[in-house]
């Protein structure tokens, strides 16, 4: 009896040190979450303080008169003439008309320079859509250029410290603004174009269609692929060195760095197949390696966590092997198998280094229309233009990466709902 | 019933307080040399189910089964019994091949059923286990339907031609197994939200829609409860009129109340077989002895 009590007595005296030893761990868990988070918040209240504004855009609204001697069209019928005509006259002498007093080639050549040198573009648009505005004026929202919109954006007021800003273009956009005809929108260009020289033309369209064109071809090679791997590893191969020595060879190779997939993808799928440079199906092909060994991994985890009891189950009653994986450890280990592809493919669509080289770090104006056009990917174009001066081009790098964050978020969060929904407990 | 109290009363020793002779004697040696050449009793019977004859496993290079020598007759209840890890479940597993999915187990001998070699090429072990099905010590249904966890085996053997009679097969399986009017209202809810020894049920219902002949049981009542375990115990009595059953349990009041013949496994050696009234009231080897009266296992 003496005995129990002098144990229940140690117990009692070594608690306090276990419950200190207990208290402290979770202080430690919970000092690293908040670093953590720490970080990420700092991460995002950055790229998005830099980059909300690119969300936005500025522009002039002006009276357009679609003057057919100006613009030089004799056939309203002749696309050809559309193409071709000169809509930059026809700008410049609507904005003449609005600041009349404006004389001398560099104040006119300043004035010209408050709306952005593709405009042209936009009425060349609306000329083909609807014919009949020949001869017409009509007022026509044209984007203002970078500087001018960067100026309106953060240094109204503050001129002094923007010197690409002159002087009289601040009066000008200061007359506009009372008459109504400065417009802060949405900008829409930025997800509907391709890359450009200026920055106020350039969008991210074409690097995301890159990136869901590359992701396409590697979801489609890889998963297949990377589940019949597994399931073959798990279910089927006999255990000896040959499967051990696979299975060494696939962890190492999800620690391969991803340059070297680059210059493999560079030396077999483009020297030697001749597959197509800077296309998302080379991407793709890449990235399929790339992603190969974690999928496989994580497939293979979740083939391994289908209890035996359920093997032994459908084997007892007479399944056959392929009727067991078909029938029972696939749907059981989907879920798990899912995850794993999804945060493959996320860290596909934010890979660069491979895909640096393979030649997807081309200029792309043209959205690509299939997965053997020349194309770049998101975080591509994020490098691209983190390199250029303009501190519109600066902007639209934090929005690019908001944008590419966003896409990594939804991919992360359907992964979680995946694995939630399609989890069956026993 | 006789049987049952005479083995009551023969197995009581071991869980009461046993006088202390036996205590004295318990000390004896049971090493491998008190191990007969061939099982003691009546291991052979006229015109078997089953026949199993040298049989030896190994687990690598390690031996679990040597030489086993047993008949299963056609409709019996047979019981094996013995110590922890001496091999009933290993042996059992040989009847159906489930040892084929362990790796490097290795089976030798000869088994037949119905005279026909269980290893011959011609014999596919997926028939092979749709003739001789399991139950497992933890209930393993499936994570599904009630009715799918019964339905499955039909459905991948072809048994049913049509839903209605899946349906069928879905009902008589379950009544068999007693779990019909438990779960008629709730057949599309999960298999594994029932009770344990409702899940047991299930899974003999499962086991016995593909109609075996034979049917394997490894300690079914291992995880349940006495009222549960009650239950299942008739319902082998009842099964045994169309089914040859073999099971192994741990419980000698079990194997007693159950079964036709009682084998006593020791060491990976086939050491006694008889009738499980004799076993019990009247064991003829030294080690049988000593284990149904509780000085080991
Ligand atoms: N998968 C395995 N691999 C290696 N050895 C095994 C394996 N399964 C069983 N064994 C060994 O074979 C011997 C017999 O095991 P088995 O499971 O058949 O015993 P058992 O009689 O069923 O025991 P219990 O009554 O505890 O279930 C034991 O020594 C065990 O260690
Ligand atoms: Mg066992």
């Amino acid at each position: 009896m003496s005995e129990v009590k002098s144990t229940i007595e140690k117990v009692n005296a070594g608690l306090g040190k276990r419950y200190r030893s207990e208290k402290m761990f979770q202080w430690f868990g919970i000092i690293s979450i908040c670093f953590g988070l720490l970080c990420v918040l700092a991460l995002f209240f950055d790229i998005i303080g830099k980059g909300h504004s690119a969300f936005k855009h500025h522009s002039i609204e002006i009276p357009i008169m679609f003057d057919a001697d100006k613009l030089g069209i004799t056939d309203i019928n002749d696309t050809k003439q559309i193409y071709s005509a000169n809509y930059d006259g026809v700008i410049k002498a609507s904005l003449r008309e609005l600041f009349p007093n404006v004389s001398g080639r560099t104040e006119k050549r300043k004035l010209y320079k408050l709306v952005s040198n593709g405009s042209y573009l936009t009425l060349q648009k609306m000329l083909l859509e609807d014919p009949s505005l020949l001869n017409q004026t009509t007022e026509v929202q044209l984007i203002t250029d970078d500087d001018i919109d960067t100026y309106l954006k953060h240094f109204v007021g503050k001129e002094s410290e923007f010197e690409r800003i002159h002087a009289e273009q601040v009066e000008w956009l200061a007359t506009l603004r009372e008459e109504g005809r400065l417009i802060s929108h949405f900008n829409t260009v930025f997800f509907q174009a391709g890359d450009s020289r200026e920055p106020e033309q350039a969008g991210i369209f074409a690097a995301l269609m890159g990136s869901f064109y590359t992701l396409i071809v590697t979801l489609c090679l890889s998963f297949p692929i990377a589940v019949a791997a597994a399931v073959y590893l798990e279910e089927f191969a006999p255990k000896n060195k040959w499967t051990d020595l696979i299975e060494v060879n696939i962890n190492n190779l999800a620690a391969v760095p991803s340059i070297i997939f680059g210059l493999l993808g560079l030396a077999i799928f483009i020297s030697f197949f001749g597959v197509p440079r800077s296309t998302p199906l080379v991407g793709g092909f890449v990235l399929t390696l790339m992603t190969l060994p974690t999928i496989i991994i994580s497939s293979r985890a979740a083939i391994k966590s289908v209890p035996p009891s359920i093997r032994e189950a459908a084997l007892g009653i007479g399944a056959s092997r392929m009727q067991m994986v078909t029938h029972h450890v696939l749907p059981l280990s989907l879920p798990g198998m899912l995850t794993g592809t999804i945060i493959g493919m996320a860290q596909a669509l934010g890979e660069t280094a491979p895909l640096l080289m393979i030649g997807m770090i081309a200029f792309i104006v043209d959205i690509p229309g299939s997965v053997t056009d020349p194309a770049t990917v998101l975080p591509v174009q994020i490098f691209l233009w983190s390199d250029s001066p303009e501190r519109a081009f600066t902007e639209k790098t934090s929005a690019a990466i908001m944008v590419l964050l966003a896409f990594l978020i939804a991919m992360n969060a359907f992964a979680i709902y995946m694995r939630k929904r399609l989890e069956k407990r026993w | 019933m006789s049987l049952t109290d005479t083995a009551d009363a023969s197995t009581g020793l071991a869980f009461g307080d046993e006088p202390s002779t036996v205590q004295e004697n318990s000390s004896m040696d049971v090493s491998t040399s008190d191990i007969p050449e061939t099982a003691v009793g009546q291991p052979l019977v006229s015109d078997p189910k089953m026949t199993m004859r040298n049989v030896d496993v190994f687990y690598g290079e390690k031996q679990a089964i040597f030489k086993v020598n047993l008949d299963i007759a056609r409709n019996e209840v047979i019981a094996m019994i013995g110590p922890s890890g001496c091999g009933k479940s290993t042996f059992l597993r040989c009847l159906n091949r489930m040892n084929d999915t362990i790796v490097d187990c290795r089976v030798g001998g000869q088994i037949e059923l119905d005279e026909n070699s269980i290893f011959d090429a011609k014999l596919d072990v997926v028939s092979l286990r749709a003739r001789v099905g399991m139950v497992f010590q933890k209930p393993n249904p499936f994570p599904k339907s009630i009715y799918e966890n019964v339905a499955y085996g039909p459905k991948i053997h072809g048994l049913a031609s049509g839903r209605t009679e899946l349906d069928e097969i879905v009902e008589t399986s379950l009544q068999k197994a007693g779990l019909w009017d438990e779960v008629k209202d709730r057949l599309q809810e999960p298999g594994t939200g029932l009770s344990g020894g409702q899940q047991q049920r299930l899974c003999i219902a499962r086991a016995i829609a593909v109609s075996p002949e034979v049917i394997l049981m490894d300690e079914p009542c291992s995880a349940l409860d006495p009222i549960a375990t009650a239950k299942i115990e008739e319902l082998i009595a009842e099964l045994s009129e169309n089914f040859t059953i073999a099971i192994v349990t741990h419980s000698m009041q079990q194997a007693a109340r159950v079964s036709d013949r009682t084998a006593y496994f020791h060491l990976g050696y086939l050491v006694e077989v008889n009738d499980t009234e004799t076993v019990f009231t009247n064991p003829s080897h030294r080690l049988t002895e000593a284990y149904i009266t509780g000085r080991f296992g």
